[in-house]
This record gives structure tokens, sequence and C-alpha cells, in this order.
């Protein structure tokens, strides 16, 4: 809880929820004839309309990226450290604007929404929807924000592949794309572990073919395993060795399988905790679309190809121990770009944390997207000069 | 306008709206007043992470990547001009790195120390020592200048390889170079800077 909101807080806000009546078409081939989008903005929007930031969210992410709902919050939103007054994404200079996407569990339209067509949850029957429906929801809401162009798209991970997808299909809509941690495709390494986490939740006996809201369960185990195995794979070995190592949680073995090691104690209490907060079929949903995002497979598996419609300047950012969402995954979006002649900057931060590391204050990571954006606030001025 | 005296030689060997791959392009300062000047695109190369950050600040592509692992992410001949400033000395290979700059630009620019400046061989000649000097301050066993050469040097690896000068140019550090190093570039010249092609 904060006992006073620190002064490099956006302070305490408000999700909003907007209604879309316009037909949806979604990759799948279905239609979403109406939904909700949730969203929170921070900062002024300012009268050219010129200085919009999106926020996309990962996996498990959300609209409340920053501030406080109430003062009884234990933490504030999930990317507080970077966006507020003086920060990397600073609300002095930039209306910043975060959503929970399409799917998703924490306000829009999603599996845990009520399906207008028959009055009860969706469950397993809310449509799959991908990166691409998703950026195309997402340019739904900055007509209606009266935002033609943002000043950025900003995303880490499955994040940074909504961000990188805005700048192919509308490459007039955004002057930079920010893609942290991201990746074009997911490797086969990858798509095996959402696989397993998803064979966790669905192997549940109360997963009952994702009608569980209906039936009155929830698949809590199984959500709580698939989450355990996503945790594993963003940290790396070190940064769990650090943290945790061999130390056990009493001082003798009890020669039983309860919890012996910290580290299974940690991973146990994550569990515990997203299942309790997080919708199953939502996670189903999202780590599909993280599987089938590859916007280079329409042109013969060409990457340089498909960001050739792509005129926004980027900023790619990895992180060294990051084995989930790999330099090298960087390293081929920024090549593409590369042999694409698009304006394009990268850097490889060294650092212990693993894939988590997007989320943390790192110093030259901070830094690094601090002077970017600066140089966006600066643009952002000489334009309306 | 840098007061680096390579920096303004360098820019008017370039053609306006290049576009510009610089190598080791530290804080950016280069490619920043060519942007501003010549209007030339492109991107810096360094692995320093405070350059890197400068270079952000500038407006400036720039991209954490090592010169000494090659090239390879940029295609033949997708260059004008392939700039290395003051970088050559510091390579694990320094020859195949010049190969590497012509074959991903139609030219190159280069500068490097004089190790064969009169002061170095002064220096050398009196003390017994490695030359430490305002430009070369390094003790022989921490400096990152694992590769020097003279001008003849460098000239004669332009010979072996076949690559055309279609300009050079010796300072003294803080001019054009007066007569002395157009007279005596390998004993006076501080900095040499080439431009090169391949040859026919």
């Amino acid at each position: 809880m904060p006992e006073d909101i620190p002064a490099d807080s956006v302070g305490l806000v408000e999700p909003q929820t907007i209604h879309f009546d316009q037909p949806l078409q979604l990759s799948c081939g279905q239609i979403l004839n109406e939904y909700d989008l949730v969203i929170e903005t921070y900062g002024e929007l300012n009268a050219q309309m010129s200085n919009g930031i999106l926020i996309c969210h990962a996996l498990s992410g959300h609209h409340h990226a920053a501030g406080y709902h109430s003062m009884e919050d234990r933490k504030p939103g999930w990317w507080d450290n970077f966006i507020g007054p003086g920060k990397p994404l600073d609300t002095d200079q930039f209306f910043i604007v975060s959503l929970n996407n399409l799917g998703g569990c924490h306000g829009s339209t999603g599996p845990t929404s009520i399906n207008p067509e028959t009055g009860k949850c969706y469950g397993s029957d809310f449509p799959m929807v991908t990166v691409e429906d998703w950026v195309e929801s997402q340019a739904r809401l900055a007509d209606h924000l009266g935002i033609k162009q943002w000043a950025a798209v900003v995303g880490g991970s499955l994040g940074g592949m909504q961000t990188l997808y805005w700048s192919m299909a509308h490459p007039e809509r955004l002057r930079h794309a920010v893609v942290i941690a991201s990746a074009s495709k997911l490797s086969a390494q990858n798509i095996a572990f959402n696989e397993v986490a998803r064979q966790a939740i669905r192997s549940d006996e109360n997963f009952r073919d994702g009608q569980y809201l209906e039936q009155g369960t929830l698949p809590k185990s199984g959500l709580g395993l698939a989450r355990m195995v996503g945790h594993i794979t963003y940290l790396s070995d070190d940064a769990m060795g650090q943290k945790f190592g061999r130390e056990l949680k009493n001082e003798e073995f009890s020669f039983d399988y309860g919890v012996q090691f910290q580290i299974e104690s940690y991973l146990r209490y994550q569990a515990e905790n997203f299942s309790g907060n997080f919708d199953a079929n939502t996670y189903l949903l999202m780590t599909r679309a993280l599987d089938y995002f590859d916007p280079a497979r329409k042109f013969n598996d060409d990457l340089s190809e498909a960001l050739s419609s792509a005129s926004a300047n980027f900023l790619l950012v990895s992180f060294t121990t990051d084995w989930r969402f790999s330099p090298e995954r960087s390293r081929e979006i920024v090549d593409a770009l590369l042999e694409a002649g698009k304006q394009v900057s990268y850097l490889e931060v060294d650092a212990p944390q693993g894939h988590d590391a997007f989320l943390m204050n790192i110093p030259r990571y901070v830094n690094a997207v601090a002077g970017y954006m600066k140089r966006i606030a600066a643009e952002c001025k000489e334009a309306s000069a | 306008m840098s007061k680096r005296v390579d920096f303004a030689i360098i820019s008017d060997w370039i053609d306006q709206g290049s576009h510009i791959l610089d190598l080791a392009c530290g804080d950016g300062t280069l490619l920043s007043n060519l942007q501003k000047e010549k209007q030339v695109r492109g991107y810096g190369l360094d692995i320093n992470p405070q350059n890197i950050q400068n270079c952000i600040e500038r407006g400036v592509n720039v991209l954490e990547q090592n010169i000494d692992q090659g090239l390879g992410n940029f295609g033949d001949q997708s260059f004008d001009t392939v700039i290395m400033t003051q970088a050559l000395q510091a390579l694990q290979y320094p020859h195949l790195a010049l190969d590497e700059m012509l074959r991903v630009g139609r030219e190159c620019i280069v500068t490097f120390p004089n190790f064969g400046h009169w002061r170095c061989r002064w220096h050398l000649a009196t003390k017994g020592r490695m030359p430490v000097s305002k430009f070369m301050p390094y003790t022989w066993y921490d400096t990152p200048n694992i590769h020097f050469c003279t001008f003849k040097d460098f000239e004669d690896l332009c010979r072996q390889k076949k690559l055309k000068i279609i300009n050079r140019m010796v300072t003294d550090g803080l001019n054009r170079g007066g007569w002395r190093t157009h007279l005596l570039p390998n004993l006076m010249g501080e900095v040499a800077i080439y431009h090169l092609t391949r040859g026919e």
C-alpha cells in the first residue's frame, strides 16, 4: 500500500471501458460483432494529437501499467518503473495508452465475458485471437481516441510482436517502434514450452473442456503448473541460482514431497497467486497467439520483405541471459530491418535476470529507452512549434 | 561542426545523401554531423555502452555489434561509403576488416594513428620504450591498440590487396597538415586518412 503516492507516480488512475460495435473480422474466420476494450491513459494528449504512445502488453499483462487504483493497492501497475512524470515513458511529455487485449481476463471482452448470443460465459467458445487481430482492435482504439499517428508503439515480449506488426500493417500510423526482448516468431523450443503449459491446463479435471466457469469449477492446479513452467523459462539459471540457490525451507530434509527447497516454495507461491487471478482460457489463447505469430510466413519466410512496408524508426533491445527471447531473435529482426534499409538502433544489454529483465530497472536499459523517448518528445515539440 | 580535423576532411569526401556505415562510431558525432551537413542515411556500429547511449541521444542509428566478428549481416555493396575512424589499430584482424568494408561498401574511409611519426620514433630510439603520448596514452599491456602500423605499412597492404587510393590526407592532429606533413608524411603525420576503393 502506498502511504503517500510517490512524486514520480502517475498517481491514482481509473480504467475506462470502451465499447466497439463495428464487427471485427478475426484471423480465425470468426467475427466478433461487438466487444469492449478496457484501457488506462496517463498524461495529456497535446493539441496536435501527436504525442500518443501505445503500450502493448505481454502474455499475462493488462491495461493497468502504471499508478494505483486505490490507496489500498499493494503494488502499482506492471510497468510503473517506466511510466510516470520524469520516467523513461514520461507522462509530462506523452499521452500513454495501455489496454487489455481482446481475449484477456481483466475486463476486455474475452473468455470470461458473457456471450451476447447465449447469455452465458464464452469460456472456450471465445474465438481464437491473434497478434494481427489485436493490432486491428488497437487501431480502432486509436481511431476512437482521435490518434491518427502514434509517436511510438512500445512493447516487450508478446507486446514487441504487436509493435512489430503495427509497423508492417499500419506504417503510416506510428513514427517509432520500440521492440523489447521479442522475436519475429517463436522457436520450436518456445512452442514446446507453451504446449506443456497448455497440456497442464487442459488435462486438469476441473478444466471441463474450457467451460469451467459455467460448471462452477476452476482448473487452478493446471493453470498454476502452466505458470510454473513459464516462470522457469523467464529466469536465467544464474538469476535463479542467485535468488534461491539450494536454500532449504527448513534445516533438515523431511524425506517427502512437500516443499523442501526455497525455489519450490517460490514456484508454488507464484502458481497459487497466478491461478487465482488469471483465466485459464485466456492463458491458452495468449500462448497460441504467441505460437502463431510469424509475419514473414506470407512473404516466403522473408522477414525483410515482410518489413518492407514499414516506415517507423525502430529501437530494439535484448538481454544477454534471456533464453526465452534470446538476443539472436532480436538480431534476426535487426538484420531484416537492415536488409530492408530501415532506420534502426539495437542494444544488447548485459543483464543476469533472463527474460524478466525487460520489466526491470536495469540502468543501461532504462537510460537507453529514456534517451530514445527524449528524442521523440523533442520531435513532437519541433513539429508543433 | 566538430573540432576534429579528420571529421572535417571526411565530410568533404562524402557525397550528399549517401548511405553510410560508420564502424566503431564512438559517440556518434561524425554521423550526426554528416546527417546535418550531407543528409546522409546510415548506421553506426559500436560496442561501448556509453557510446551507444550517446548515439541514441543524438538521434544516430546505432547497432551494438562487434566488428571483429565480421559484417556478415550486411549485404554486398549495400553502402556508398564505410567509415572507420581510429579503430583499425584496435581490431583483431585489420586486413580482414578492410576486405569486409569494401565488400559491403563501394568505398571506404579509414583513419589511423601513424606509428612512424617522429615522436614515436624518438621515444623508442632515445628511451628504448614503447611510445606513450597524449595521443596514444596507453601502456603496452593494457592498450586497446594491438595492431600499430606506419603509413608505409598501410600502403603496402593496400598494394597487396590491389586497393585503389582515391584520396589520402595526413594531419598532425590539429591541422590539415602543413608543408612538413606533405613533404615527409610518414615522419611528420600523426593521423592518416585514406579514401579507398577496389582497384579495377
